[in-house]
């Protein structure tokens, strides 16, 4: 990720300080005219029941001096941020400090997360606002392979996230296997629930394909709201086992991790492990992804992306190579559920509605198709954020809305809009979002 | 049937509902020769490619490609993309369709997909880097590097191929082509949108991959300057039939292509003709 340079053959264009100064003082003007009856004058009834009026300019002029340095920061913003190729008018030290920042943020936000369980060891909300978090970002990462790559709309995304979960939950307590037997088990049938789910969109594209896959999203929870014998139906299923440290259960027990370590238990310890858990989780499904993206099949889901039917010329099967790319979402999905139900215990088809998938995938796209780095700052803005506005109470659906609102006016493309090549010759240069594709199906 | 040719066209026939779009089309093409497939628009050339390359199913007719090794293929009984990665037909598209957000050395690479997926293990060997995937990976990006040197694109591998000015897109799109190591490369129309000099760069390098190669090239093109001058035979069409078929001298000389490509008005269309001397 290098930050794109200023061309100085468009320098022409690049509008000025006296520009910027021009339009914060026109926005000036204009809340002036527009404040000065609103803010300057106030009306009220007198003492004797007349109208009178008392003059506020010390406001008004605090609303203009706002206005015109609101306005002067925007444009200097817009100049930071804007599409690439928009004339950087912002000193080189600057840019060359962004530049830095940017590519350190993906290692500094790294090792703040191996960090976390040290710095708010005693803060068990943080610490599960960490666990679901991180959840997000394996969720993301794991549609990011369908949607962001291979460019296919993928709105039930959830249903292999309930396989996974049931999968484990069925396993665990019904034949007492262990957390990390069932866990390649609900990868697995995750991903043979992903062919099935490929087999049928196939020739699909578009909306056509969100319906069929919103419709198979919903199909998978009606199955299991449905088919009581084996679910327990609306009531869920409870009493999952919890993850053990290897066969070394973290109870309190003589034969916990606690008491073999030699350390006073703490039921701290269980949401730490937890943390770590989802934790090498999420970076195995990353570093797959990025594996992934360089092998031939990656390359070739991103091809499919760009343009199916050259793809079909090169001798490219389009038929497994959308296969392969729904499979191997559904299956970092299916790993994702199963964390889930050891984590919570408890599993019921309530946790797997549409609004999970639509979730995920608000975080795919807010966060820029294909980028692993925007996957996860997505998700730690839209769950974390979230979590943020909890204060705000009855307004902060419409806080949320609004900033999401905002930041794809602002970004249009996702936090990371730009695509990073998966080989070069000489130096990898990032890759404009206008010419990459965003998929057709 | 001897191996002279690659690839035989057989009473080809396409229609669309009522539309006759090409009807008891019959022609060869020679192993190691360019051979053109000309006519005015609408006559059906690009029909008779979509079917030879697998993206339409002949209403009629067969094509064989027979390949080196006296191994012949039905092309019209394999589908989609069966069609090159067996058939080894490789194909350009008028509209060029690059994969745009991806790097000129990607677009090569993708291209060599069926080898380096082998190569790969199906992607289980790439995953855990095994060392025989390091290095058909290497031989992979070597082979992209020389056609990319070829095509004169080498300093500008790692640029995105939708920002490449459009003549060479048109040639990084044939390079592609070639690095699906075809026995027969279907081109169509490579020179449109081309100036002169870049016409003359295309022609120079379509006779080089017919030498240096072996690669078998059938070509549908409009700018007769390239067609004349490295074609060793020409089928011209129009409204779906064959109307002649020659060495490009013959096809000049020929009166009823003379009158297919400009109604009746000989004088000018001889003009046309001889524009490409």
């Amino acid at each position: 990720m290098t930050a794109p340079a200023a061309e100085p053959k468009l320098a022409s264009r690049a509008p000025d300080v006296a520009f910027i100064f021009k339009k914060a003082l026109i926005s000036a003007l204009v809340a002036l005219v527009l404040f000065s009856l609103m803010i300057g004058i106030r009306t009220e009834a007198g003492p004797a029941g007349q109208l009178i009026y008392l003059t506020r300019f010390g406001e008004l002029a605090a609303v203009v001096a706002a206005v015109f340095g609101g306005s002067i920061v925007v444009e200097l913003l817009r100049q930071w941020w804007g599409p690439v190729g928009t004339i950087r008018i912002v000193p080189p030290s600057v840019q060359s400090t962004l530049a830095v920042a940017r590519r350190a943020i993906a290692p500094v936000l790294l090792i703040f997360t191996f960090l976390v369980p040290v710095i708010f060891y005693d803060q068990r909300y943080i610490l599960d606002l960490g666990i679901l978090v991180l959840t997000y970002v394996m969720l993301g990462w794991g549609l990011n392979v369908v949607v962001g790559l291979a460019g296919l709309l993928d709105l039930g995304y959830v249903a292999f996230y309930a396989v996974g979960a049931y999968s484990y939950a069925l396993l665990a307590t019904n034949f007492g296997l262990s957390f990390w037997v069932c866990l390649p088990m609900a990868g697995i049938l995750a991903a043979f629930w992903g062919v099935l789910l490929g087999f049928p969109v196939l020739r699909l594209r578009g909306d056509y394909l969100a319906i069929v896959t919103l419709a198979f999203g919903e199909i998978i929870r009606l199955v299991i709201i449905n088919w009581q014998s084996l679910t327990g139906g609306p009531n869920g299923v409870s009493g999952i086992p919890r993850p053990t440290f290897f066969g070394i259960p973290l109870t309190p027990g003589d034969d916990g991790l606690a008491a073999k370590l030699g350390i006073e238990f703490s039921p701290t310890h269980r949401i730490v492990f937890l943390f770590y858990l989802i934790l090498a989780l999420a970076l195995l499904t990353n570093w797959v992804t990025i594996r992934l993206r360089r092998l031939p099949i990656g390359r070739a889901w991103e091809a499919l992306r760009e343009d199916e039917v050259a793809c079909r010329a090169l001798g490219i099967n389009t038929t497994t190579t959308k296969l392969t790319a729904f499979a191997t979402g559904a299956m970092f999905g299916g790993f994702a559920g199963a964390f889930f139900a050891t984590r919570q215990g408890f599993i019921s088809p309530e946790s797997f509605t549409f609004q999970e998938s639509a979730l995920v995938l608000a975080i795919v796209v807010l966060g820029g198709m294909g980028s692993q780095l925007g996957v996860a700052l997505a998700a730690l803005t839209m769950i974390g954020g979230f979590e943020l506005f909890r204060g705000l109470d009855q307004y902060r659906m419409l806080v949320f809305g609004l900033a999401m609102v905002l930041l794809m006016i602002w970004r249009p493309r996702g936090l990371i809009g730009h695509r990073a090549p998966t080989v070069f010759l000489r130096h990898s240069q990032a890759i404009s979002s206008d010419l990459v594709k965003e998929g057709h199906g | 049937m001897n191996g002279k040719n690659i690839l035989t066209v057989d009473h080809l026939s396409m229609r669309f509902g009522g539309i006759v779009a090409v009807s008891d089309l019959s022609f060869d093409a020679e192993r190691g020769k360019i051979t053109a497939l000309i006519g005015p628009n609408g006559a059906g050339k690009t029909t008779v490619f979509n079917c030879i390359t697998g993206f339409y199913k002949p209403t009629l007719g067969a094509m064989r490609m027979t390949h080196l090794d006296g191994r012949a293929i039905q092309l019209e009984r394999l589908n989609d993309f069966r069609i090159s990665k067996l058939a080894k037909v490789a194909r350009t598209f008028q509209n060029i369709r690059l994969f745009p957000g991806m790097t000129a050395l990607e677009n090569l690479m993708v291209a060599q997909h069926n080898a380096l997926m082998l190569a790969s293990g199906l992607t289980f060997l790439g995953l855990i880097g095994a060392p025989s995937w390091r290095t058909a990976e290497k031989r992979a990006i070597d082979l992209a590097r020389l056609w990319l040197d070829r095509i004169g694109l080498i300093d500008r591998a790692d640029d995105a191929a939708g920002n490449l000015p459009y003549g060479d897109q048109r040639r990084l799109e044939i390079a592609r082509a070639m690095c699906t190591e075809p026995a027969l490369l279907c081109l169509d129309e490579p020179a449109a949108g081309l100036n002169a000099r870049e016409s003359a760069a295309l022609s120079e390098l379509l006779l080089s991959i017919r030498t240096d190669h072996g690669t078998s090239i059938l070509l549908i093109e409009h700018d007769m300057s390239v067609v004349m001058e490295i074609s060793d035979h020409v089928v011209v069409m129009d409204y779906g039939v064959k109307i002649a078929e020659g060495t490009p001298q013959d096809i000049r000389d020929d009166p009823k292509v003379i009158a297919a490509y400009l109604g009746a008005d000989e004088e000018e269309a001889i003009a046309v003709m001889e524009s490409g001397t």
